[in-house]
């Protein structure tokens, strides 16, 4: 069945049916029962199943994120919900030194089916504080999982299917896309909760982005194309692990690659696939495999500084254009 | 108390003396690397709280805890060789010292960043809650990390919820190296408690029959009431904070006071070269390492003889621990992806 959804619709949609199918879920954080989250992906839970499993919390996001550590090493399936990834600083030791590590180091002893979701990325001007996207620090951490829905329709599988794994997965949320709407199917079988997709079909160059950026890159390819480039443009919807197969099978077609991050640009989630398709595509690399990033810099709160400190779609066709150099021209 | 109960004790805090001098001995020799935090002069609160436990309750410790796992059951072979890093120890070799786990025992792990454990132990209490179980968590910390900020969030997030949960403060007055007075404005720990409405405890930690009873008390209180309890047990540790710590930070007058109201009986006394003889115990008066053994003999549990019996079986065991763990195998890679991924289960993530 395939329904309008906006993408925090889709969120409240995945955890309702999850809830409803499994007692042992539930659902943790600031503001998420009786106010219905801070960005509505909990609304009406609180009514229908109860302060308990919908456990408003103080503002203590260390413990009340660590909670939901100690609750899934004994088979409940907390869903931890950050209210932005700026606060989730100060759950790191829970998240990084909890998480990540107690199945590990028990020698495998203990299951952790915690997810923790975690609105982020630059939303409206809202400062340095609440306008970060830290996904390479997530990605840094072995035993984590990272996902990165873009739409609402992944955002109601990779959800659903974070709930799913004994493994803990970071769910990271983009703020500006809550109220983007699209198509989800609740009945199909969703692709691995891990692999990428591919989302508009070139020979040219590979647009690789992921969350927001990967909706940049399928506007930036649509303006390409009016030039007669075809660009591929791969949403990787995961970022630990990331589909390196579907990555290095484009770019082997195509040849070039241009990754697209919200990410500032130093050892951003982008310095990562830039270095592992360099590995992994070297020979059939037609020119160096090149990065928009966020600049490296506080996000300002003035808004027009804001926009110019992270990619913009015109970024993205100017960096396609000069990868392609020679070629382009030749077109033109 | 009835006699076996007490023998059960004496023996707990026998064996984890004589692991610790042991497992001091094998870290010289090599065997032992890394980080080593041991025990010795804290046995009654490990012994007194855990024996006054039930199986189906939870036990959340910190860094210092072998001897918690040894009196929770784990044999002293699953712990010794854990110390040696082999495929046999409790966590596979994975943990070490400070990253105990026994999923069976609900010996819910030891760990490495002072003030973890709270937020661990509510998570367990929070599920028990939801469940409606007749259980507890104890949660174990050090008199340092109650000025950790999980202290007091999950203080909070405990009495608010009412989640069965002990939280017991082993108070040996040194975060580190740092004397409670220069590390806490309020240095009875358990006042700090009321801040939160939870009822709290200070108890001698040297006496292990009174840390039985106020832990047996407060669990009761637990299970009838439901919300959390808090215990403070004053006592000491002999060594530095770890092997790589001397310890030269205390003065010996006060290592030494601490050591005349030694939980132990004298049984384990032979091996412990560094610590005061009995004749200069007997010097500096009444001793608290004979409290057990003479208040034991007095009510006529315990035979003089007993005590050289218990001692010859502790010290068989951890030989035996030893001898295990040197003839146990090192685990492999191929083991530490086998853990990292054991809760994988039927999902296939992506080949790399």
């Amino acid at each position: 069945m395939t329904q309008e959804l906006l993408y925090w619709q889709a969120l409240n949609r995945a955890l309702d049916v999850e809830m409803a199918a499994d007692e042992s879920v539930f659902v943790l954080g600031e503001d998420v029962g009786l106010y219905g989250g801070s960005y509505r992906v909990t609304e009406g839970l609180y009514a229908k199943y109860g302060e308990a499993r919908v456990r408003d919390t103080p503002i203590s996001e260390n413990s009340f994120t660590g909670l939901g550590v100690g609750a899934a090493m004994v088979g409940m399936r907390p869903v931890v919900e950050i209210m932005t990834i700026n606060f989730a600083m100060l759950a790191l030791d829970s998240i990084v030194n909890g998480a990540a590590k107690i199945p590990f180091m028990s020698g495998g002893q203990f299951p952790m089916p915690l997810v923790i979701r975690v609105p982020g990325g630059v939303a409206r001007q809202l400062a340095a504080q609440h306008a970060q996207r830290l996904e390479s620090m997530f990605m840094n951490v072995p035993g984590l999982r990272v996902a990165v829905p873009s739409t609402p329709q992944d955002a109601y599988w990779q959800l659903r299917q974070a709930i799913a794994s004994d493994e803990p997965v970071v769910l990271l949320e983009h703020e500006v896309l809550y109220f983007t709407k699209g198509p989800v199917d609740t009945m199909a079988e969703p692709p691995p909760m891990h692999q990428a997709a591919i989302r508009r079909a070139g020979k040219d160059l590979t647009l690789i982005g992921y969350s927001r950026t990967a909706l940049q890159a399928q506007e930036a390819a649509a303006e390409l194309a009016r030039d007669g480039i075809e660009a591929e443009v791969i949403d990787l919807r995961s970022l630990n692990p990331i589909d390196w197969k579907t990555l290095s099978d484009s770019v082997n077609r195509t040849h070039r690659a241009l990754v697209i991050e919200e990410d500032c640009r130093h050892a951003g989630a982008g310095a990562e696939i830039a270095a592992s398709l360099a590995e992994r595509c070297f020979f059939s690399l037609d020119a160096p495999v090149q990065r928009v990033a966020a600049l490296d810099i506080p996000t300002p709160y003035n808004g027009a500084l804001e926009a110019a400190s992270i990619p913009r779609v015109a970024d993205i066709t100017a960096a396609a254009r000069a990868l392609l150099g020679p070629r382009e021209k030749a077109a033109a | 108390m009835e006699r076996e109960k007490m023998h059960r004790l004496l023996r707990d805090m026998m064996l984890s003396r004589v692991f610790e001098e042991r497992a001091a001995e094998e870290y010289q020799k090599g065997n032992i690397v890394g980080f080593l935090h041991l025990y010795p002069g804290e046995e009654a609160v490990a012994a007194g709280v855990i024996n006054a436990a039930g199986p189906s309750d939870y036990i959340v410790s910190t860094y210092r805890e072998h001897a918690h796992a040894l009196v929770r059951g784990v044999p002293p072979r699953a712990v010794m060789a854990e110390l040696f890093g082999r495929a046999t120890g409790m966590s596979g070799g994975m943990g070490g010292s400070m990253h105990m786990f026994d999923r069976e025992r609900r010996f819910m792990g030891g760990y490495g960043i002072v003030g973890e454990t709270y937020p661990i132990a509510i998570g367990i209490g929070y599920a028990i809650a939801l469940r409606a179980l007749p259980e507890s968590v104890i949660c174990f910390f050090g008199d340092g990390a109650v000025n950790q900020g999980t202290f007091h969030e999950s203080l909070n997030m405990a009495a608010l919820w009412r989640l069965p949960v002990l939280f017991v403060c082993e108070n040996n007055h040194y975060a580190i190296g740092t004397d409670i007075h220069r590390h806490s404005a309020v240095p009875e720990v358990y006042k700090r408690a009321a801040a939160y409405n939870i009822p709290a405890e200070k108890i001698d930690g040297m006496d292990v029959l009174k840390v039985y009873d106020a832990t047996r008390h407060a669990l009761d209180r637990i299970r009838r009431a439901g919300g959390p309890q808090f215990l403070e047990f004053e006592t000491y540790r002999y060594r530095g904070h770890s092997m790589a710590d001397p310890g030269a930070y205390r003065p010996p007058v006060e290592v030494k006071a601490y050591q005349v109201i030694d939980p132990l009986t004298i049984g384990a006394r032979e091996i412990e070269f560094r610590y005061p003889t009995p004749a200069e115990l007997a010097a500096v008066g009444p001793d608290n390492i004979a409290r057990l053994t003479e208040h034991m003999i007095s009510v006529g549990h315990l035979e003089e003889e007993e005590v050289a019996q218990i001692r010859k079986e502790v010290e068989a065991a951890v030989e035996d621990a030893v001898q295990f763990s040197l003839a146990s195998p090192q685990p492999t890679m191929a083991d530490a992806w086998q853990h990292l991924n054991s809760n994988r289960r039927h999902e296939q993530l992506l080949q790399a």
